[in-house]
């Protein structure tokens, strides 16, 4: 009996898959099996040795069963282990299908404007690109002939009408439609025949107008000051200069502190550690009356940013050319997720 | 404007070196552009003409450092003769003061004193003769633009008067130039000696040999001046000063001061000083009254009565304090100031900007608009970029010739001054400049490309639109990609993206610059919203792309609108599918089929899917094999087996009856 069992374990260790483990079983547990049939022979073993073998047989199917067990357990994990073995990728391979494309950076920077000023309460308002001189000059008391029209190179039609210089007549179009008080900003394309590194004849501003009973030049310092580190975010230094706009009085150019080397100097803002990024004042009382707001009642202050000035600073843009080149080796580097 | 640091000191005695005086000048206007040791570059607004000058800008400098303005002294020279030229100023609105001055026997060989050719280098005037330069060099000093003529060319007085239509004048650079009929003339018996404020001509001319000379210092009003130079197609130092102002008090000052330079280099016996005038055409400064309150509110920060005075007087103004403010009356030379707020600028630039505090506006909390139908940008734009594509930004103008291929139908609006031959109209469609954009990427390498632009477009009125291009393989090229996806993107490609930013529907149409059966009106419940379409196949080859673009183009409000969702009674009942394939002829539209299937069933279908179109072999030519899943199910019960069958038998029936089709088992 003993020599049956060392048999069955030795059968049963040598199938090396589960069909041949079942055929182990069989062969020796099935109705026919060498074991069960040992169990049938109890019938002429004497009486009296029937029980002590009846044990033994019984002991030796019982370690047949779990040398069976045991293997099946053994053999279907080596199966499964091998079926993932077999369905092991490379992980870091790159995904199928198609890639993010993304969005230009000066619509990005815009984005990124818009949000700041909603969040400061701030509606963003729209205006045509092709203006009449109304809109783009006169409102803004700048007469014909004014030398403020030499400082603009302005396209025009053979109507008379001009592709707007700056976002400032959507201040116009803005307190017209609406009334005093009022606090929006207008971003949008803006035209001047010019082109170079610096310039290209079509970029981006976005203007800005706040005005209210008591708008103050405190008050326009603060929310330059508050959109630089907050569109920066890094706290940067500001500084008003005087300067002259036909549409403010007092007026003020705005520089920061330069992001390249904080404040200390370097070629981006010639050894002078500030970038001029805006123009400001307060709105002339011409523009108000021009607008139909009260010039009495009423202050405001106004400002004009370069949209695609501030997306070079924060990308680190050297030729404000590149961005409407639509060069996808540049674009691609701008995907924001 | 170069200001000599050397020629500055003489006329104040700062207590700032050149670096701190830059940033003194920066901070209080006058942005300090570049300095070297012995000049500095101040940018000037076009406001402040009177600051064109060394006595301007030393007018700042005592405003901003309380030292008292030095200067040379300018004695009255005395006249040696009366000889006196005659003036008449025929007018006196755009000329009301004219000072003239004879000086006989002056020697225009002399050589200019090194002191005076080292300023006027400083300034980056080149030397040219001591009469010449004597007047740039007063110019330069004073801002006051003066002339001098060879007197014994000059026939006769002197008129001043507006051009005859198209009169011409020869002008000291050489060129003759025909003057419009708003121009100022300095005239003499025989024609124009010169464009007033502009330059002077070259018949009258000094001369090295010259030794009578007239001498014009005079003012013209901006008005009269103001464009003209530019019409000419020249900038001069007279006419940039001119054009901003010129103090109409200087001229006799600016007079003696020649003259004496003029004697001193050059010798000579001087004339009187002739002055021809029309005072009250001359301009008066008015008093401008600064209410206390309105400083306070324009600025945010009360400022010191005191220092209010003090800064005001500094700038020469005379003032007088009331019981709400001041009263100031400018300096002739501040054409600029006339209102309350200018008053306000000239307080808060000497006191300095960074005095005043930055405070936040106090502004009533109330809710803004959040439309629910207007478009959500970021979301459009991100959808586009998420499914490949790149955003561009194009130019608003483009070539005439490219556009006017694409779009014959459309003339673009022309500018009348273009950049260039190639930027010259408005775009009639984003296309243009897409497809441009897609021809350079093409040229640089790139493979296939995908790229958007939102922006506008004029036909001629302004409409926001969104369009885009897509050109080459569906899927960049990748190791798990079918060779299928490898292949170059085609119409339904770009219909899927579309699909994917709103339920549009698609409809044949023609458009001239498209493959005729490859295009299609873009529809958004009815509206006609925008297109869509593979490039024409004789512009593919025209414009030299390798593969045919596809190009769509939305109108961005209208197509792209938002509509609320509304929550609708879905079935819980389960569905029954049931295929069909039939042979149609080719001309049979997919949305035409699947109007028939709709309507000939019974039970109205839940969907109808096209999950296969197949043409070639075991199909007749010009017909098509198409196979059909259809959707039943009810929304209140299960639906019979019968029912369903009774449905397709229906549909199978109106196919063959209205559409020809052959049913395939």
């Amino acid at each position: 009996m003993q020599n049956l069992a060392q048999q069955a374990l030795a059968d049963i260790g040598a199938a090396t898959d589960l069909a041949a483990l079942d055929e182990a079983r069989v062969r020796w547990l099935g109705k026919k099996g060498l074991l069960t049939e040992q169990l049938k022979s109890l019938k002429d073993v004497a009486a009296a040795e029937r029980p002590a073998a009846g044990q033994r047989i019984n002991e030796a199917k019982q370690q047949v069963q779990a040398a069976l067990d045991e293997r099946r357990v053994a053999l279907e994990s080596a199966a499964v282990e091998h079926k993932l073995a077999a369905g092991r990728i490379d992980v870091t391979s790159p995904g199928r299908g198609e890639q993010r494309g993304g969005l230009h950076p000066v619509t990005q920077a815009r984005l990124r404007i818009e949000t700041l000023f909603r969040a400061a309460g701030f509606d963003v308002a729209e205006g045509p690109e092709i203006e009449d001189d109304f809109h783009n000059f006169g409102a803004l008391n700048i007469p014909p002939n004014h030398p403020a029209r030499a400082m603009q190179d302005t396209f025009y039609f053979p109507d008379g009408r001009v592709l707007r210089t700056h976002t400032s007549p959507v201040q116009i179009r803005a307190m017209l439609a609406r009334g005093a008080p009022l606090a929006v900003i207008a971003p949008g394309r803006v035209y001047r025949c010019d082109s170079d590194v610096t310039h290209s004849p079509m970029f981006h501003q976005v203007e800005g107008l706040m005005v209210d009973e008591n708008i103050s030049f405190a008050n326009m310092k603060a929310i330059l000051h508050g959109f630089v580190q907050a569109f920066f975010e890094r706290d940067l230094d500001m500084r008003l200069r005087p300067s002259y706009f036909p549409f403010t009085e007092p007026s003020a150019e705005v520089d920061m502190s330069c992001v390249f080397c904080s404040g200390k100097g370097c070629r981006i803002c010639k050894e002078t550690g500030w970038l001029e990024i805006a123009g400001c004042g307060m709105v002339h009382p011409n523009v108000l009356s021009a607008a139909k707001v009260d010039a009495e009642r009423y202050t405001g202050y106004a400002f004009g940013m370069g949209i695609d000035r501030l997306a070079m600073l924060r990308y680190g843009v050297s030729d404000l050319r590149l961005f409407f080149e639509s060069d996808l080796r540049f674009l691609r580097q701008f995907q924001a997720y | 404007m170069k200001i000599s640091i050397e020629w500055l000191r003489e006329w104040i005695d700062s207590p700032w070196d050149a670096r701190e005086l830059g940033s003194r000048l920066t901070m209080c206007g006058f942005e300090l552009e570049a300095m070297d040791e012995a000049s500095l570059e101040l940018n000037v607004t076009p406001n402040r003409g009177d600051a064109m000058s060394v006595l301007g800008i030393a007018r700042e400098v005592a405003a901003l450092s309380g030292k008292p303005l030095t200067g040379p002294s300018m004695d009255a020279v005395s006249a040696q003769s009366k000889d006196v030229l005659p003036v008449w100023l025929d007018a006196p609105s755009a000329c009301p003061k004219f000072v003239g001055r004879m000086v006989r026997g002056v020697n225009n060989r002399a050589a200019t004193p090194a002191w005076m050719r080292d300023r006027l280098k400083s300034a980056g005037v080149r030397s040219i003769s001591p009469l010449v330069d004597v007047t740039n060099y007063v110019l330069l000093e004073l801002g006051q633009p003066m002339h001098v003529y060879d007197l014994s060319k000059l026939q006769g007085g002197i008129t001043v008067r507006t051009a005859r239509a198209q009169e011409p004048v020869k002008l000291l650079d050489g060129r003759t130039v025909e003057s419009a009929p708003d121009m100022l003339l300095i005239t003499d018996e025989a024609g124009a000696v010169g464009v007033a404020g502009i330059m002077g001509g070259e018949r009258t001319a000094v001369a090295e040999s010259t030794t009578d000379i007239f001498l014009e210092v005079a003012y013209f009003s901006p008005e009269a001046i103001l464009g003209r130079a530019r019409k000419l197609g020249l900038q001069t130092d007279a006419s940039q000063r001119f054009e901003r102002g010129v103090d109409p008090a200087l001229q006799e000052r600016a007079m003696e001061r020649a003259t004496a330079l003029i004697l001193e280099i050059a010798g000579g016996k001087a004339g009187p000083v002739q002055v021809t005038q029309s005072e009250e055409r001359l301009p008066k400064r008015p008093q401008v009254s600064l209410r206390r309150t309105q400083l306070k509110r324009l600025l945010g920060v009360a400022i010191d009565p005191a220092r209010v005075t003090k800064t005001l007087t500094s700038l020469g103004m005379r003032v007088t304090e009331n019981s709400t403010g001041w009263d100031a009356t400018p300096p002739s030379h501040r054409f600029d100031i006339s209102i309350e707020a200018d008053l306000v600028e000239e307080v808060a630039r000497i006191v300095g900007y960074e005095a005043i505090p930055e405070a936040h506006a106090l502004i009533p909390q109330r809710f803004r608009e959040l439309s629910s139908s207007k478009p959500n940008e970021r979301s459009v734009l991100e959808a586009l970029a998420a499914r490949g594509y790149q955003e561009a930004i194009t130019l608003a103008f483009v070539d005439p010739a490219l556009q006017a291929r694409l779009f014959p139908q459309h003339n673009g609006l022309a500018l009348a001054n273009p950049i260039a031959s190639d930027l010259a109209v408005m775009r009639v469609s984003l296309w243009p400049g897409l497809l441009r954009a897609a021809l350079e990427n093409q040229r640089r390498q790139q493979d296939r490309l995908r790229l958007f632009e939102h922006g506008r477009r004029f036909v001629p009125e302004e409409i926001d639109t969104l369009a885009g291009v897509v050109w080459g393989a569906r899927w960049p090229e990748q190791w798990g990609a079918s060779k299928e996806m490898r292949t170059p993107a085609d119409f339904f490609d770009v219909q899927a993206d579309l699909e994917a930013l709103a339920d549009f529907t698609f409809e044949p149409a023609g458009l001239s610059c498209l493959h005729p059966g490859r295009a299609a009106r873009v529809k958004r419940a009815g509206d006609e919203v925008g297109w869509l379409g593979e490039l024409h196949p004789g512009l593919v080859d025209e414009l030299g792309f390798t593969y045919a673009p596809v190009l769509f183009e939305l109108d961005y409000e209208r197509a792209l609108r938002i509509v609320r969702p509304a929550y609708e009674a879905f079935s819980r009942f389960p569905q029954v599918r049931r295929d069909l394939a039939l042979v149609i002829d080719e001309a049979v539209s997919f949305s035409a089929l699947r109007e028939r299937v709709l309507l000939a069933s019974p039970i109205r279908p839940q969907d109808c899917l096209l999950f296969d179109v197949y043409r070639g072999p075991g199909v007749e030519t010009g017909r098509k094999s198409v196979a059909l899943g259809l959707i039943f199910q009810d929304i209140s019960r299960t639906l019979m087996d019968e029912e369903i069958d009774g449905a397709v038998a229906a549909i199978v029936a109106e196919l063959r009856a209205g559409l020809n089709a052959k049913i395939r088992e």
